[in-house]
């Protein structure tokens, strides 16, 4: 089934990893990719336009309500959990925190696994939690693909160790590898 | 159409509770609906949203957890301070021209939001001439806004909320410590008015200078967010204020027109003069 849309996850060491990946998303690229990346609740999350000024595609924060495109990255903001809608629209929730974490890239894989079922890839990056991985068992039951970054390459192991442990049938690369799958990933 | 047998049982419980109950969540948005109730049917343990339906039709016990479940909700007293900052600085100088006030806090949950209004007015003077009014669905959340007893250990984040938000007083001013509990004055409840209230199938009750309605209407699809924010047009006076959470915005509502901004990055508006 041809991809519809990405999620990544990342927590520890997440700037410097998604530095590898996003930016190297072409500007023709067709699908949407929405990230969680676990920040302090307090802070007002600036990713998004960090990532803006190097990336070729749009980056932004989610916004509730707001309908899915293509071509953009999604960040969730700070102290909120971001979720697909069934009807691919996304939405914010101030839900409890799940594994101490709001966002929480569990409950965006799984919503997300819900919304696109085979025609989504997810992704986990490194971290020094377990975040991730229940989410992406969920995208893989869904149908969809599961990728995790080498933990011998990342910043912290504990994530992508976990989401492998977890998803043994997940596709296991390094970040450059990830970026080159991604960049030829709707040509598959 | 939902293709999934679990989306058609969660529509079919969710008409079943209103049905029954009527308390409806039919258009709550329901990526978060669903988790709940995943969380809900594995707590009870449930092997189906069904058999969780036929349980809930026949045992109205099950009520009140089930809407535990659906609602409940971690708040903060003072969360984003930078909001009840805004509300001191520039809201508060213009709710002391009137001589009286109703403020509604919309979805006050277990209280904490409730709490930092009125110590917030007790500060800025305006306590005495103001009635406020506390509503939500959920009556254990009521009951718990009501008796104002919030663990201890919460109570360091809520002391750094209120001095970044502003305050002119202790925090520990307002309760009092003991089991690991922190209870808070009862004077605090002498002007408010707890009740039973819903945005989705309820109306206007009073005529307000202030709402607060803060990380409620994310739960809501759009239609729903819309009757909400109709509710709050026609309940606020001329130049009332409008206060939502910091992610939630009139932006793509119908009635953006019958608000202006006030407080932009604080999500603070103002009802249009006409």
């Amino acid at each position: 089934m041809q991809p519809e849309a990405i999620v990544i996850g990342a927590s520890a060491g997440a700037l410097e990893a998604l530095s590898v990946i996003i930016p190297s998303l072409p500007a023709d690229f067709g699908l949407p990719v929405m990230v969680v990346v676990h920040v302090p609740a307090d802070k007002k999350s600036i990713l998004a336009e960090l990532f803006q000024a190097k990336c070729n595609i749009q980056v932004r924060e989610a916004e509730d309500k707001e309908p899915v495109r293509g071509g953009t990255a999604y960040f969730a903001p700070a102290d909120y959990h971001l979720l697909v809608e069934a009807d691919k629209s996304l939405s914010l929730s101030n839900d409890e925190p799940v594994l101490y974490s709001r966002p929480s890239v569990d409950v965006l894989f799984e919503s997300a696994a819900d919304a696109y079922g085979p025609g989504l890839i997810g992704i986990v990056l490194t971290g020094a939690n377990q975040d991730g991985a229940k989410g992406l068992n969920a995208v893989m039951r869904a149908g969809g693909r599961a990728i995790v970054q080498s933990p011998e390459a990342a910043y912290a192991a504990a994530m992508p160790e976990a989401a492998i442990a977890e998803c043994p049938g997940a596709r296991v690369l390094s970040l450059d590898e990830i970026a080159v799958y991604l960049q030829g990933v709707q040509d598959t | 159409m939902p293709e999934k047998i679990e989306d058609i049982e969660i529509q079919l419980l969710l008409e079943g509770l209103y049905q029954r109950y009527h308390y409806d969540f039919r258009h709550y948005a329901q990526a978060s609906v669903k988790r709940r109730l995943k969380q809900a049917r594995e707590q009870m343990g449930f092997t189906s949203f069904s058999a969780m339906q036929a349980s809930l039709l026949r045992d109205p016990g099950m009520l009140n957890s089930m809407l535990g479940y659906l609602t409940v909700q971690v708040s903060e007293m003072f969360r984003d301070p930078s909001y009840f900052q805004a509300i001191r600085e520039k809201v508060a100088p213009h709710l002391r021209t009137y001589p009286s006030l109703k403020i509604w806090i919309a979805g006050c949950s277990g209280g904490e939001e409730l709490y930092s209004f009125v110590i917030l007015f007790r500060e800025e003077g305006l306590e005495q001439r103001t009635m406020f009014y506390a509503t939500d669905i959920n009556q254990d959340a009521l009951a718990k806004a009501e008796a104002g007893i919030y663990d201890l250990d919460r109570i360091q984040l809520f002391t750094e909320n209120h001095r970044k938000s502003g305050g002119k007083s202790s925090l520990s001013d307002y309760y009092s410590a003991a089991y690991g509990k922190a209870s808070f004055d009862k004077s605090l409840r002498k002007n408010v008015v707890f009740s039973d209230h819903s945005l989705v199938t309820d109306a206007v009750f009073a005529e307000m200078q202030l709402i607060s309605c803060r990380n409620v209407l994310i739960y809501f699809d759009r239609p729903l967010q819309d009757r909400a924010l109709g509710l709050f047009r026609d309940s606020l006076a001329r130049k009332g204020f409008l206060g939502l959470g910091s992610k939630e915005s009139l932006r793509f509502s119908n009635h953006a027109g019958a608000f202006t901004d006030f407080v932009r990055d604080e999500k603070i508006y103002q009802k249009s003069a006409v």
